[in-house]
């Protein structure tokens, strides 16, 4: 096993690599030379050639990237174009809001899914399990930011149960009802990105589960219905389901851009947002890379995950 | 033409191609049998139709600002009502769906091109060739999409082109994955080893022997991912880093129906552009699943 995960972590260096490039790659090919727009528009022409001389943008492109690899490797992600700070502690500033949207989000996203998925399985081809798969159909094809829209439309404004935007109510002390209160809308939509793939994915678990051997063992020993699905299938049904929660890392990270933005929810997706329209590429390049890191790092959970978990995988 | 050689291909192919028609016919009666797949088929059609003939049957010019028709609800005159700017909601739903779904299929193309080549091209030669190519669809997979996609997108200023094209040159991982497969099962059969035999060129086993009977999957794939680009079209150009105004798209239609007066008093607004992609990247995704089951060798008739 831990030669496993060690070689898997080998198997991360080329591909962080090759993401480090590609957004490098964008960066330096992008119009109008990024420091440039960070300079006076006034300054004469030698000036200019001396900022760009001094910041190394006169450099070959392998040594600058080779110069912007080191610095990130410390930490240290460069600075903000528009708002004069450094990015990681911009990131860091609003790293915890997207984190208790995920956290909540994927706290929704199971105790909806899952319960569903298993009630469409254990009563599969009856009108519910037809309901769910429908449900899940459309869930699929609902552009998440025009479910937003509606929520908001009808729970924000028509009836007015929950505020339009933010993470609490402005000017007022810690109060955790507030929070609730503004959280509860940004979740649940963020939620519904997995909602659908995570029901269907539990159904299909649940039925090959259910129609194994010790499934009927269970059945002929005269056990109650519940505690056959429950306690025997259940627990073996939800094993592959927990390889999921590291590919869901990934969907929330992009899906929180529409949402944070939709929800003016001040975390990484609006700062990304914001920064392109600012084109302050360096918080632009920064996201990104963080994104990519932890796409990366949720696959490799998911896929640890499903080796410890099934020991039918070789390593 | 004259050598005997190809005589015997020519009859072979022949009687391939009496085969597949029967094949067809089998494909066709199994996808009719799903409902919701025929369903979707003959929503899409009546979709497209519309969105093609827009110049014809929208009701008004689409881009005609006409203030004292602000927000107008539905009605005779506005059927679906009108946007803040008075312009009726109908013809740019018609003239923008256009838009949509030409990103929609023009993706797909580019990304199912890319991918069935370089997918193709992996499993068949196997090695080196397989080892480099697949890496690189490690990486591209990994980037979180939506994140590349705004940056793509904003470091080349947004328009219907460059949507298309940065579609297409992120979303040809999966099939290339999915080709690959397919040839590295299929290029060690028979069928193939004979055509090696008679001095085929790679190129033509590549293309001609192979690819047909690799098509399937490819096919299923490519109908989802129409839906699925349409989907993310919208989002862009919702964000405003799509398709830009005054030419309309299901998307950026929505963009500025986000304020609480139009929520308060003009619900048709915000609610019929959003419908719509909804409807047609629900028909896509039911045509999709019945290709599956239907040209899934292993689902037979009822």
């Amino acid at each position: 096993m831990t030669t496993y995960i060690i070689r898997r972590l080998i198997m991360m260096i080329p591909i962080l690599i090759g993401i480090s490039i590609l957004s490098f790659a964008i960066m330096y090919a992008a119009p109008g030379k990024p420091t440039v727009l960070n300079l006076d528009p006034d300054i004469s022409v030698e000036d200019r050639e001396r900022q760009m001389e001094r910041l190394g943008l006169n450099d070959p492109a392998h040594i600058q990237y080779l110069r912007w690899m080191g610095n990130v490797l410390q930490g240290d992600l460069g600075n903000s174009f528009t708002r004069k700070q450094p990015v990681t502690q911009l990131i860091m500033d609003r790293l915890p809001n997207t984190i208790i949207l995920m956290v909540v989000s994927t706290f929704l996203a199971v105790i909806i899914a899952i319960p569903f998925g298993v009630l469409s399985a254990t009563r599969q081809y009856s009108k519910l399990d037809y309901g769910v798969t429908f449900t899940s159909f459309i869930g699929l094809a609902t552009p998440n930011f025009w479910l937003g829209l509606m929520l908001i439309m009808v729970f924000s404004v028509q009836l007015g149960w929950t505020p339009v935007g933010g993470v609490s109510t402005l000017g007022s002390e810690f109060n955790l009802l507030d929070r609730i209160h503004h959280i509860i809308l940004p979740a649940f939509v963020l939620a519904t990105a997995d909602m659908a793939g995570l029901t269907r994915y539990t159904r299909s678990s649940m039925l090959e589960v259910i129609n194994q051997d010790y499934i009927r063992t269970a059945r002929a020993k005269g056990f109650r219905e519940r505690t056959v699905v429950y306690k025997h299938g259940l627990r073996n049904g939800l094993i592959p389901i927990i390889t999921i929660f590291g590919l869901m890392l990934p969907t929330f990270i992009g899906g929180s851009v529409v949402v944070e933005t939709l929800f003016s929810w001040p975390g990484i997706g609006k700062l990304f947002i914001d920064a392109t329209f600012e084109r302050d590429y360096p918080v632009i390049m920064a996201i990104t890379m963080f994104a990519a890191v932890l796409t990366v790092i949720g696959n490799l959970i998911a896929d640890i995950l499903y080796a410890i978990m099934d020991p039918r995988i070789e390593y | 033409m004259g050598k005997p050689e190809n005589n015997v291909i020519q009859q072979q192919s022949d009687q391939t191609l009496g085969k597949r028609r029967s094949l067809l016919s089998i494909i066709v009666a199994k996808f009719m049998q799903n409902k919701l797949a025929v369903f979707g088929l003959f929503t899409l059609a009546i979709i497209i139709t519309a969105c093609v003939l827009a110049p014809w049957i929208a009701p008004h010019d689409p881009n005609f600002q006409n203030l004292r028709n602000r927000l107008a609800p539905p009605g005779p005159e506005f059927w679906l009502g009108t946007d803040h700017l008075g312009r009726d909601l109908f013809s740019r739903l018609l003239h923008g769906g256009q838009v949509s779904l030409t990103v929609g299929f023009v993706a797909m193309l580019g990304a199912v091109s890319i991918g069935t080549t370089i997918g193709a091209i992996a499993g068949f030669f196997g090695g080196r060739v397989d080892a480099f190519l697949m890496r690189l669809v490690d990486v591209i997979i990994s980037f979180p999409n939506i994140f590349l996609l705004i940056t793509l997108v904003a470091v080349l200023e947004p328009s219907m082109e460059i949507l298309i094209l940065v579609f297409a040159l992120l979303s040809w991982t999966g099939t290339s994955r999915l080709v690959r497969g397919e040839f590295l099962t299929l290029k060690n059969r028979e069928f193939v080893l004979a055509a090696r035999t008679i001095g085929m060129s790679n190129t033509r086993i590549i293309f001609g022997q192979i690819l047909p009977s690799a098509m399937g999957p490819v096919i299923v794939a490519a109908t989802l991912a129409v839906g699925g680009f349409i989907l993310a079209e919208s989002t862009l150009s919702f964000l405003g880093l799509g398709i830009q105004p005054p030419r309309a798209s299901w998307g950026n239609m929505l963009t500025y129906s986000q304020s609480v007066t139009i929520f308060r008093t003009a619900v048709w607004y915000p609610t019929f552009p959003g419908l719509m992609i909804l409807i047609t990247v629900l028909c896509f995704n039911f045509i999709g699943d019945g290709l599956r089951d239907a040209l899934d060798p292993r689902v037979v008739e009822k």
